[in-house]
């Protein structure tokens, strides 16, 4: 399965990720549009919840429009999405990303603009 | 446990046989239409059928009409009362089925928001009746262009109409082919209707059921497409009998096809509102669920042992409220073993509650499809306890048998399982025997019996066309045949103004009792449910506490109808505080949540008196729609006893103790020196003398005389002077 992994350790909180993340969709640079989040711990460290492709938001859909690809990918289907937002509520990392400006929310696809953004090594993309 | 990933698909029925229906049809006559759009919910269009000529009519709503009915049950009210008179019987030509799905109908983004509201005349009531359904029908129906779909005039053979929301047609067609059934009906219209695999979502049926053309406690089927299971599901109109007027007009079924379901198609006034709304409740549902009840999983049947515990779960025709089977059908039999998990079986689009669950490949005992293997919807908790314990069936795949029977033939559950509890009581007590059922022994638990009975309402036959007649009629039907005790049938007979009780035992509260009793259409808990605030919770012990709850309550609940949405996610789940708020009942919270949602889709901003006043007018509309059709009076409000009490001795005996300790506490009596009977009758004169006094504060409360009229005061009040209701209550308070 592909997907996003994150190494914390190497996080310096720098933002390029979340900045490529949210240019690369909703064309703006804005950290709440980025479908991966990055907080700072208390001891001054920085964690990063990123998109594992658990499946969860497919399984809450009740129209089937988000499909998981070859590669394992969930991928969500604009076109046919009724935006009702329920695969957002249900993200159990909390990074699909809702905009009032778009009916439908995105999510995630493992596309890897982050890992070339990220000048650190902390994101790759894995296909275990 | 089984898992949605494991289902298999369901077979379809074969292509060719869909051409060959299809090549049936005949066109009788067909509408083009110019879509109106919709503008914050509305699109002040009713489209009007008058099946005896084929007529298609679309007509503008008027403000006045908007302002006062506000949409949904409102307006399905009001285009009913113009359609009939005090006359009209529910099959009268002129009898109308009247839809609408309410200004926040359709949403995607708030749970709950695909109902449809159906009233017409009842044939068990006589009086109007409402229900509320899920399936896709009402939000299609709105973005085909109608606020709502008026029905009329009686066909000469079966029809069907088909409204196209996208191309903008509505035709109606003859249809001599289609199944009978629902779940076969439904499946072939979906396939015959949709242009490939994917378009079937976009379908959605309205029908009956084989036992429809037979008796009148028959429902209405609302379907929705399952792409997930590859198969129709189907939700129900369930009270008062739609179904039966709906054949009575010769409708086979409604189909209404649109397709380009959004999240802004009611173009709301404020889209952030509405998805941040939507979310924080998704939210919720993903943290709390499991913690409280379990709606995912089981939905509604999650209070069977619940109501068992508390002695609540009507059994045996409601002499009790528990049963020592009760393991048998407990809510995690049917979680473990039957109902497939990990669905999202939503009924409408952005359900995160997605109560609506279904049994997959459940192999059929009995009946025409006797050997196949059928998608189930359900069991609701009203199914387990009527068709299960009510009836003494306390096994659970007798009720899924039941369940699905009753959907596919069209038949009520709620009504079936009263129907045929108060016949089992009948039948222990010699009043019904083996020659005058046709050879059924009815006896509580005879699940072979009860098999036959519903199969016989399917096909027209033998007692169950009697029992199909509801409790009313066979209790009059039973005093002249048979010669039964009319006080004996009045007590037991779970009815009132002709509608069969819903399955919750009243006795021990007092508001329920009046939560039943002093409804608008009949004894169905979705106006009020006080049970665990009265009875469990003591939150409310004076009369003047339960008018108050009596008025709050079914006014607020009432709003749901007005608006398209389901009751369930108002407090089915709460938000994690709301224990902490100062009335805990009323999910505060939540409440505010349907605020922001009308504000945001109508762009009205409101406060819970408007909310709570926008209800009233039309509730007293009911209350006075009811007056005009001949019921709607106190007299009309009155209780059969063995919802307030102890009929038998049986019954005061299998809680002796509970009513011997009131008999000293309540009324200062001392039960060691009094014989059974004198308890039992003092016990009853208290419980009428308590029901009257109930009745005596709500009817103050509700602003009506306490004949239960409405004053033109509280008209006056409510903005509600119209001429025709003034002239009815004039009419009567004059009397």
């Amino acid at each position: 399965m592909k997907k996003l992994v994150a190494t914390d350790s190497l996080c310096t909180g720098c933002g390029k990720c979340t900045e490529a993340c949210s240019k690369a969709y909703y064309k703006v640079q804005d950290k709440n549009l980025a479908c991966l989040r990055v907080s700072e711990n208390p001891d001054g460290t920085f964690h990063v919840e990123v998109c594992d492709q658990c499946g969860e938001c497919a399984a809450v859909c009740n129209t089937n429009v988000i499909r998981q690809d070859k590669f394992g990918v969930f991928r969500l289907s604009k076109k046919e999405c009724a935006g009702c937002l329920m695969c957002v509520g249900y993200c159990p990392k909390d990074v699909m990303v809702q905009s009032d400006d778009h009916l439908e929310p995105s999510k995630c696809v493992a596309c890897g603009l982050c890992v070339k953004a990220c000048p650190t090594g902390a994101l790759s993309i894995t296909d275990r | 446990m089984i898992c949605i990933k494991n289902i298999k698909p369901y077979e379809q029925i074969e292509q060719e046989e869909i051409e060959r229906l299809k090549a049936a049809h005949v066109l009788r006559a067909r509408l083009q239409y110019e879509k109106k759009p919709l503008f914050r919910g509305y699109t002040d269009k009713l489209l009007y059928v008058d099946l005896a000529d084929s007529k298609i009519r679309i007509d503008d709503i008027p403000g006045q009409v908007k302002e006062k009915f506000i949409g949904g049950k409102g307006y399905c009210l009001r285009y009913l009362w113009d359609a009939v008179t005090p006359e009209t019987r529910w099959n009268s030509p002129e009898n109308a089925i009247v839809m609408s799905a309410g200004p926040i109908g359709g949403i995607t983004q708030y749970p709950g928001a695909g109902k449809t509201l159906v009233c017409t005349i009842s044939p068990t009531t006589d009086i109007p009746i409402d229900s509320n359904v899920g399936g896709y029908f009402g939000p299609f129906l709105k973005f085909s262009g109608f606020d709502a779909l008026e029905l009329i005039g009686k066909a000469d053979k079966d029809v069907i109409i088909f409204i196209d929301g996208n191309k903008g047609t509505i035709s109606i067609e003859e249809a001599p082919l289609e199944a009978g059934d629902a779940h076969i009906l439904c499946e072939q219209l979906t396939l015959m209707y949709s242009d490939d695999e994917a378009d079937r979502k976009n379908v959605a049926v309205v029908t009956a059921g084989s036992a429809a053309d037979h008796v009148n406690i028959s429902m209405l089927n609302f379907s929705f497409y399952d792409p997930n299971r590859k198969v129709v599901r189907l939700k129900q109109a369930g009270r008062g009998g739609i179904g039966r007027v709906f054949r009575d007009k010769r409708i086979r079924a409604l189909v209404c096809k649109f397709s380009g379901i959004k999240a802004d198609l009611n173009k709301p006034h404020n889209m952030s509102i509405l998805n941040k709304t939507g979310l924080k409740f998704h939210r919720e549902m993903h943290d709390l669920d499991g913690k409280q009840n379990n709606m995912r999983k089981i939905g509604t049947a999650n209070i069977i042992e619940v109501m068992d515990a508390y002695d609540l779960l009507p059994t045996h025709n409601f002499k009790f409220g528990s049963h020592k089977d009760i393991d048998k059908i407990k809510s995690t039999v049917f979680i473990e073993k039957y109902l497939t998990q990990g669905a999202p079986d939503g009924c409408w689009y952005g359900c995160s509650m997605a109560c609506a669950k279904a049994a997959d490949h459940f192999l059929l005992k009995s009946g025409p499809y006797k050997g196949q293997r059928v998608c189930v919807d359900g069991p609701e908790y009203e199914n387990a306890a009527g068709l299960g314990s009510n009836c003494g069936v306390m096994d659970a795949e007798a009720i899924l048998e039941l369940n699905f029977y009753c959907d596919t033939y069209g038949i009520d559950t709620i009504s079936y399982g009263t129907c045929t509890a108060f016949a089992m009581e009948c039948y222990e007590n010699g009043i019904l025997n083996k020659e005058r059922t046709g050879g059924l022994e009815l006896t509580f638990g005879n699940i072979e019996a009860d098999f036959e009975l519903i199969h016989q309402m399917g096909r027209g036959e033998g007692f169950g066309v009697i029992v199909g007649m509801g409790v009313k009629k066979m209790k009059e039907y039973f005093i002249k045949k048979f010669g039964a005790d009319p006080a004996f049938l009045n007590d037991i007979g779970m009815e009132q103004k002709g509608l069969e009780y819903s399955e919750y035992l009243s006795k021990e509260s007092l508001a329920q009792q009046g939560g039943y009793g002093l409804t608008n259409k009949g004894p169905q808990h979705d106006e009020a449910w006080l049970i665990f605030m009265d009875q469990v919770n003591n939150q409310i012990p004076t009369f003047e506490d339960k008018a108050e709850a009596l008025h709050y309550f079914p006014m607020f609940r009432t709003w749901f109808g007005l608006m398209g949405l389901c009751k369930l996610p108002w407090n089915d789940i709460v938000p994690a505080d709301n224990s902490k708020t100062a009335e805990p009942a009323k999910v505060p919270e939540h409440v505010q949540n349907y605020l922001d949602v009308y504000e945001a889709v109508t762009g009205t901003k409101i406060t819970v008196d408007e909310m709570i006043k926008q209800s009233e007018r039309v509730y007293n509309f009911q209350r006075i729609f009811n007056i005009r059709m001949g019921k709607g009076l106190r007299v009309n409000d009155a209780s059969p006893y063995r919802a307030m009490g102890p009929v038998t001795e049986e019954e005061y005996l299998s809680r002796e103790e509970r009513y011997d300790k009131q008999l000293r506490e309540l009324q200062g009596l001392d039960p060691e020196k009094m014989t059974l009977r004198e308890k039992m009758d003092s016990t009853r004169r208290y419980r009428y003398e308590q029901y009257n006094r109930m009745t005596d504060a709500v009817y103050k409360r509700r602003g009506w005389t306490q004949n239960g009229v409405p004053t033109p005061e509280k008209l006056k009040e409510l903005e509600m002077e119209l001429p025709e209701l003034l002239e009815v209550v004039n009419q009567v308070l004059s009397n």
